[in-house]
């Protein structure tokens, strides 16, 4: 028998038990709208967590004193040699091979005022090459130099401080003062929009490191290094390298690490495990609801099965061979499954529009859920099928002719 | 009739059922021809082993032994997908309780032995199962569904059915038993035109009345075959239904 005579078969036959085919469609369409929507919150959430994580640079990694620090006090007196200063930045410099920039990263709190505005910005001390590690990109005027402008009262500013400060005037050449402390606005960042976990990546003022140092605070001590790995997958040997030169610098022989080092892909990598670990959940659970869904085919096509007895037997007696009513029987639940398979990627690419416009949480319909769904709709179509047919296709003729 | 070679020959034909510990033998070693373009009846009471019979010569059961030859083919040795690809190539069966599926109209009812025959385009189909229901004089009902039609009609959709994919012999199974005796006549009147026309025919029944119509009587009692007799009065069946009282009397659906 060709397919096109199957499927019409199928159909004559589903359009026939109208509300049974619709109910059985269902519990499929609701296994299969779950799993995509399921897959597309887990997704979304992990691109939005990678987004964010790259936003603030992919191969960064963050080098700071070890303190063992209780309750604000210091436990390890022998640790306090272990602090950050300039000679340490211009050795890794000099010598790590595998990080391509470099900056210190000295804070200082305060207010930044401008005639009657004002911003209780951070300001912070860096190089130039914290743009780099940190994806900033000039908008407008200048970086400073780190030779040129050392210490020179100069800063460059993100937007959400242009907007603050200067809200109808050009930035650029105009004077902030900061703690008192004029600085001359020589350059605008690109706006990066919120992304770390909330924080405005706009609300910030770069001063040249020493400039911060010297003159803010008032000290040689740099409390953090940021530093960027040549690439992916070198953030761990960047991490090692630093660590070894620091080390040697210091001619460390005791067990315990001087500084701690954060590498961000690191951190990506536990926050998508996390994310991952979700979705697999998810799945799990919405993966489960299609197993009903396909129990529920089974059901419905053994039920099938007994009423058309003697249908069976007929076709049979006509000259229906086994295989005949096995392919009529499995092309009828493939049908109500792929049919379910339709209405449902539907009915989830609509669910994870509306998780995404109401819920406001970040969904992505992945190309490769929807297909998997559909190819595991047509397995449970055939699985679930497979035994009411066999079952249909073994019968004795003449007992099924005899069938009441 | 005994010169030519027979189109069916079953030859000490034994069935035995197992029901629990007892062996019941239905058949206990039958033998008989049928000939090409021959109207017989098979005769017998419940239990004679006339369904038996009917259910071996279908080729939906296979004997215990003994030989059962079908248009030159040994039935007894072949699979199931084989006896079925015999089944719906050279069998036309006609029910008693007529067997059309429901909510499917006469037309593809009597399409349906096609649909199992892949050499049988659908065009071609199409034009068999008209040709078969105008043969049976359904031509106006084509489209209709069974639960629309009499049970006249019905059973003459089914003789359709088992024309469609012109078999070698056409197999009735009590198919005038759900028929009052108007109704019954008519469908006599389409098996004795289908003879006419060259048809053999195997006609299974209880009631002598019917049997009359027959071109030969074969009589089982008790898994053996007690009579073989050619008829030598054939009634005609129109001339039959045209002696019955009018038919105002009669209920339709002959219940």
């Amino acid at each position: 028998m060709s397919p096109l005579t199957l499927i019409k078969m199928a159909l004559k036959a589903l359009l026939r038990n109208r509300m049974r085919t619709v109910l059985s469609v269902l519990g499929i369409v609701i296994g299969v709208a779950a799993v995509i929507t399921m897959v597309a919150i887990g997704e979304g959430s992990k691109q939005s967590i990678k987004d964010q994580m790259t936003s603030m640079g992919t191969n960064a990694i963050i080098i700071m004193p070890n303190r063992d620090r209780r309750g604000g006090v210091q436990m390890d007196a022998s640790n306090s040699a272990a602090h950050l200063e300039e000679a340490d930045l211009k050795a890794l410099k000099a010598e790590a091979q595998y990080i391509d920039a470099i900056s210190p990263m000295i804070s200082a709190n305060g207010q930044a005022i401008v005639g009657n505005n004002n911003s209780p910005t951070q300001l912070s001390g860096v190089s130039s090459d914290y743009l780099t590690i940190r994806n900033y990109a000039i908008e407008d005027g200048v970086m400073f130099d780190d030779e040129a402008d050392r210490m020179a009262k100069v800063c460059v500013i993100g937007q959400s401080v242009v907007k603050n400060l200067f809200p109808d005037t050009d930035p650029i050449g105009k004077t902030i003062r900061y703690k008192n402390i004029p600085l001359k606005v020589i350059g605008t960042l690109k706006a990066k929009g919120s992304g770390d976990f909330g924080q405005d990546n706009d609300d910030v003022i770069f001063a040249p490191y020493q400039t911060v140092m010297r003159r803010f605070n008032a000290t040689n001590e740099i409390r953090t290094i940021y530093a960027n790995a040549i690439g992916e997958g070198y953030a761990e040997k960047a991490s090692d390298e630093v660590m070894t030169i620091l080390k040697e610098r210091r001619g460390w022989n005791k067990p315990n690490d001087p500084f701690r080092i954060f590498a961000q892909e690191e951190m990506i990598a536990t926050m998508t495990s996390t994310s991952d670990m979700l979705s697999l959940v998810l799945t799990a659970i919405a993966a489960i609801s299609l197993l009903v869904g396909g129990i529920g085919i089974m059901n419905i096509m053994y039920v099938s099965v007994t009423e058309r007895t003697k249908e069976i037997g007929l076709r049979m007696a006509i000259g229906a061979r086994g295989r005949d009513i096995l392919l009529q029987f499995l092309f009828e639940s493939v049908m109500i499954s792929l049919l379910g398979g339709f209405i449902g990627i539907a009915l989830g690419f609509g669910a994870a529009q509306a998780v995404k416009s109401i819920l406001n949480w970040p969904t992505i319909v992945s190309i490769s859920s929807v297909i998997i769904s559909f190819a595991v709709c047509f397995v449970t179509g055939v699985f679930f099928g497979w035994y009411p047919a066999r079952k249909a296709s073994r019968l004795d003729p003449i007992e099924a002719l005899r069938f009441e | 009739m005994q010169e030519k070679d027979p189109i069916l020959s079953i030859q000490s034909l034994k069935r035995d059922f197992k029901m629990g510990d007892e062996t019941v033998h239905a058949l206990k070693g039958v033998s008989f021809d049928i000939h090409r373009g021959e109207f017989v009846t098979i005769m017998g009471t419940s239990g004679s082993g006339k369904s038996t019979m009917l259910n071996i010569l279908g080729c939906m059961d296979k004997p215990t032994s003994g030989h059962y030859i079908l248009d030159g083919e040994h039935t007894e040795t072949l699979s199931r997908d084989a006896l079925a690809r015999i089944r719906n190539k050279k069998i036309g069966f006609v029910f008693q309780s007529y067997n059309l599926l429901s909510r499917t109209t006469a037309l593809e009812n009597v399409e349906l032995p096609l649909l199992y025959n892949s050499k049988v385009s659908a065009t071609e189909r199409r034009k068999r199962a008209i040709a078969a229901l105008e043969m049976v004089g359904l031509s106006d009902r084509m489209n209709h569904l069974p639960n629309q039609m009499s049970g006249g009609q019905q059973q003459r959709v089914a003789i359709a059915r088992a024309l469609v994919n012109d078999p070698v012999i056409i197999l009735a199974d009590e198919a005038t038993g759900n028929l009052d005796t108007r109704t019954s006549y008519e469908i006599m009147m389409i098996f004795q035109e289908l003879h006419r026309q060259g048809k053999t025919i195997a006609f299974v029944t209880h009631e002598p009345d019917i049997a009359t119509f027959s071109q030969r009587t074969v009589t089982l009692r008790d898994g053996l075959l007690k009579k073989d007799a050619i008829n030598e009065n054939i009634q005609d069946a129109r001339a039959a239904y045209e002696a019955l009282p009018p038919p105002e009397t009669f209920d339709e659906e002959g219940n």
